[in-house]
């Protein structure tokens, strides 16, 4: 049988796997020999999206790496569900040490291995967004401005989950946790409060940050796999929706993120030096509405027009500042 | 056991002061321990340091109350602090001035001091015109050789050396001679 | 003190600065920039809590690790030293001995060590700067033996800005002393392993009474560590305690650190006048060595505890684990509190107290030159006033501290 091109109209889209596509283009989950270095048996809720985002993201830079990894764990829901003694889920060396500190972990496992020569061992420090916007944040700033050799990878699901749903300053104004409950006409969080650390992370010039999220595995990879080949201080935020925490059908994790980007809410998009240099372009456009009607953190919000309205206008406001829209319009 | 006591302003050397003459004690196989005490480092703050000197190990660690020699690197700190407190009766007195006893008012506490045993000497401006900086303690302590005999001056040279090699230390060394000169002709 | 940790070849220095531990750090720096410390990373942390999470990370990683603080940022790093000890790490951190605030005070005592004294960490504290330079070399071969943490505690500006000569080991007798590290557990890509799982009520216990075990063994390995040391550098600078003229006291000081110096030319001045008074200087404060001490003081009449802490609420913190050391015997246990926040200890000070307490004319804890009529003035103000004011400044006030500020 001869070579034929045959135009696959799905590559480009966002299906994991894709089994039609030639092996090297294949995501490193599709293959049989990935390293599952997140194994089965952990004790996550049912469609846990930091659970996937985990194994996604390690098993890509196992890949980059030759599976020379050593991995520093925050305080949160990942290192509680990964690790309930006496068993781990966990196949690369990995440590956990205290809610604040992965970073300056990461920074010291980083030091060892350059005094020791072992230049190819990488070195990974996870949490979620409260170990990272919040009580990490002093040790992650530390450990950017010192440009060490760290990637950072925080699994951003807007709020302290593990401890049972409080606010952090990555929760999205209007969402309800059990530290902004909405009440009467008081919106959940607060719309004028929170931080964007990927912005921060930009600030501190490190050579690459970047947003990702779990409803499209290939990018993740690929910024996984880009931020391996860099040396220096990386920082990769992943969007990892909670269903327990947000509310919704734990079937439809992908669907909700998969919507917060293609929205507005989340840009997904790549820096290096503190310039962006590629952001991902939204295919179809969907009203906010669409997306918060799902979530029942948002309940409050679509009852009150202010709230509805101010959640749009930070999408579209992100739409803006990082280019989301195609001159095409968006629709393809 | 000798105990000496440096009263100074933040800047100005004092805790090199001290340093340097356990260093001279040191060299002559002697015990000595020299300890500053002072607060959040500060420029022009006052500034104590003591130093310690004996034939057997100084196991002491309190601040020095009964100096049997004062250093004042500062003539303005007799407004703020009382330092002579403690001075022993056969006691030296050494101060970095160009004004007499007299005219620094301090002529009462002077005379309660044995002939020979009350030293001034201008030795900022001895600094100045060897080491090119306001920093009069290597010169003092060239006078402190010449007063007390505590420690002799070839010791005071070479542990000025000691803690500051090459040009800086030869210069500073220059002016402690000419300290110990002076002060020498003095008593 | 940063030439010692340098001969112990540390392969991560980590260490946020703080009065009085400035210098040790700086000079480790110096060494490494220089090239006279080789392999070795030096790394400039954005806060104590940094400095120790890193070394908790390089630690772990296979790196002999060293860090130092004290006071507030041993405070500020108090998360990361429970969780040093909890995870069996044998990191060396120097803490030079401050005061903690509020009020804040720069100036030694031996409150901050003490802060962290049940930590699970390994606490000896130095007599002088000699022994300091030893003990920081035990100290890694013994943190390395037992794989916990040692913690060793030398007296702000009194030992560490004291000029005072040394003999500074060479390198060779160093290197035989102290062999490379050799970790028990370590990160290594090659024989993964997960390190700091959650542990429930159906482990815990077991896990946290091994940390126990392991300092009741240290109670054995420092001593042996000592031995050893002394065999190859000939000085006894270790063990659990040490004594001075105490074979025959009818009383016994206890303390710990370089008021030892000063005490024991008050003893030597009142056996020359006859009377049998000695002292007893804990080395290691934890594990804390109760038989040992309980062996020194069982033939005394009177004890003094000295320490430079307090246990507010209840009075001496030594004196209270000197209690427990010293359980079964009848001779009174005095506690005296004493230099706080940098207060001088003088001759004169202890020559009065130790002659009140030969006559048993102590209170069961003093605070040693107590100001009491300052103390009066301000009780007497906070029943008068509604709003009495504060009273770190009202003291202040009442000394001249304040009123003398302004007027130079």
């Amino acid at each position: 049988m001869t070579d034929q091109q045959v135009k696959f109209y799905q590559t480009g889209t966002l299906t994991a796997g894709n089994r039609l596509l030639d092996s090297e283009l294949r995501t490193v989950q599709a293959t049989i020999d990935r390293s599952n270095s997140l194994d089965s048996g952990h004790r996550a809720c049912q469609g846990c999206g930091e659970a996937l985002g985990a194994r996604y993201a390690i098993d890509a830079a196992m890949r980059a790496t030759n599976n020379q990894l050593i991995a520093a764990n925050a305080t949160g829901c990942l290192e509680v569900f990964t690790t309930p003694y006496p068993e781990s889920a966990w196949r690369i060396p990995w440590i956990h040490s205290l809610f604040g500190n992965a970073s300056a972990v990461a920074t010291g496992i980083a030091a060892a291995l350059k005094v020791k020569g072992e230049n190819n061992v990488r070195v990974i420090a996870q949490g979620g967004d409260g170990g990272t916007t919040d009580i990490g944040f002093g040790c992650l700033s530390g450990m950017f401005e010192r440009n060490d050799d760290v990637l950072y990878i925080c699994y951003d699901n807007q709020g302290y989950m593990n401890t049972g749903v409080q606010r952090s300053s990555a929760t999205p104004g209007g969402a309800r946790t059990a530290t902004t409950m909405p009440i009467g006409p008081e919106p959940g969080a607060d719309f004028d409060k929170g931080k964007s650390v990927p912005l921060i992370a930009m600030a501190h010039n490190i050579p690459y940050v970047a947003t990702a999220s779990v409803d499209r595995l290939h990018d993740l990879e690929a910024k996984v796999q880009k931020a391996m080949s860099i040396r220096g201080a990386r920082y990769l935020q992943i969007f990892v929706p909670c269903p327990l925490g947000w509310g919704f059908n734990p079937a439809s994790t992908i669907q909700i993120a998969r919507m917060a980007v293609e929205s507005g809410l989340f840009p997904v998009f790549e820096a290096e030096h503190g310039e962006i240099t590629a952001s991902t372009k939204i295919r179809r456009k969907v009203q906010v509405e669409e997306y918060l009607k799902l979530q029942r953190r948002f309940a409050h919000v679509l009852k009150n027009p202010d709230q509805l309205q101010k959640v749009q206008n930070i999408a579209d406001s992100n739409i803006r500042k990082f280019g989301l829209m195609s001159s095409a319009g968006g629709e393809e | 056991m000798l105990q000496v006591r440096i009263h100074g302003r933040g800047g100005q050397g004092v805790v090199s002061a001290a340093e340097m003459l356990s260093v001279a004690a040191f060299l002559e196989g002697k015990h000595a321990q020299a300890v500053p005490s002072f607060g959040s480092e500060r420029m022009g703050a006052p500034v104590v340091s003591f130093c310690r000197i004996d034939d057997k190990e100084i196991r002491l660690r309190e601040p020095v109350l009964e100096p049997d020699a004062l250093i004042i690197q500062d003539p303005t700190l007799f407004q703020a602090i009382d330092v002579f407190n403690g001075l022993k009766d056969d006691g030296y007195l050494l101060i970095n001035t160009g004004r007499s006893t007299v005219e620094l008012g301090i002529e009462n506490t002077v005379a309660q001091l044995p002939e020979g045993h009350v030293c001034t000497i201008p030795a900022t401006e001895i600094a100045l015109k060897y080491v090119k900086r306001p920093l009069p303690n290597a010169v003092l302590l060239g006078a402190l050789s010449a007063i007390t005999g505590f420690i002799k001056i070839e010791s005071v040279v070479d542990a000025i050396q000691t803690k500051f090699p090459g040009k800086i230390g030869d210069v500073n060394i220059a002016a402690a001679r000419v300290a110990y000169e002076s002060a020498s002709t003095e008593s | 003190m940063a030439e010692a940790v340098g001969l112990c070849r540390p392969e991560v220095i980590c260490a946020y600065p703080i009065t009085p531990q400035t210098h040790i750090v700086e000079d480790l720096g110096v060494l490494v920039k220089g090239g006279q410390l080789t392999d070795c990373e030096f790394i400039n942390v954005e806060s104590e809590f940094a400095a120790l999470s890193v070394a908790i990370g390089s630690s772990a990683a296979g790196a002999r690790t060293y860090t130092a603080t004290a006071s507030q940022g041993l405070l500020f790093m108090a998360e990361a030293v429970y969780n040093a000890s909890g995870l069996g790490l044998p990191i060396v951190m120097t803490v030079g001995n401050r005061a903690i605030g509020s009020p804040i005070n720069i100036w030694n005592d031996q409150s901050d060590s003490m802060s962290m004294r049940d930590a699970g960490w390994i606490q000896l504290f130095a007599e002088t700067n000699q022994q300091a330079i030893d003990v920081h070399i035990q100290a890694f071969k013994i943190a390395e033996a037992l794989s916990m943490p040692v913690m060793v505690c030398v007296d702000g500006f009194i030992l560490t800005h004291a000029y005072e000569q040394m003999d500074v080991p060479d390198q060779e007798q160093v290197d035989h002393f102290l062999p490379p590290f050799e970790p028990r557990q370590v990160l290594d890509p090659a024989d993964p392993i997960s390190i700091g799982a959650m542990v429930g009520p159906e482990a815990f216990t077991e896990v946290r009474y091994i940390a126990h075990h392991k300092q009741m063994q240290a109670l054995k390995v420092i001593p042996q560590i000592a031995e050893q040391f002394k065999g190859i550098f000939g000085r006894d600078s270790g063990g659990l305690i040490s004594t001075y003229r105490a074979d025959d006291a009818d009383t016994l000081i206890v303390t710990l650190g370089s008021v030892i110096g000063t005490i024991s030319d008050v003893i030597d001045e009142m056996r020359d006048k006859g009377q049998k008074i000695g002292a007893v200087t804990i080395r290691s404060f934890r594990p804390f060595p109760l038989d040992e001490i309980y062996e020194a003081l069982k033939n005394t009449r009177r004890v003094v505890v000295f320490e430079k802490c307090l246990a507010v609420g209840l009075g001496g913190i030594v004196a209270s684990n000197v209690r427990m050391a010293h359980r079964g015997l009848t001779s009174p246990v005095y506690a005296v509190i004493g230099g706080l926040g940098g207060r001088p200890i003088t001759r004169a000070s202890l020559r009065e107290l130790f002659e009140k307490a030969m006559i048993d004319d102590l209170e069961e804890t003093t605070f040693l030159d107590l100001k009491q009529d300052v103390v009066d003035h301000e009780m007497d103000r906070e029943e008068k006033f509604t709003r009495p004011g504060a009273i770190a400044e009202n003291v202040l006030r009442q000394i001249g501290v304040v009123d003398v500020a302004k007027t130079t």
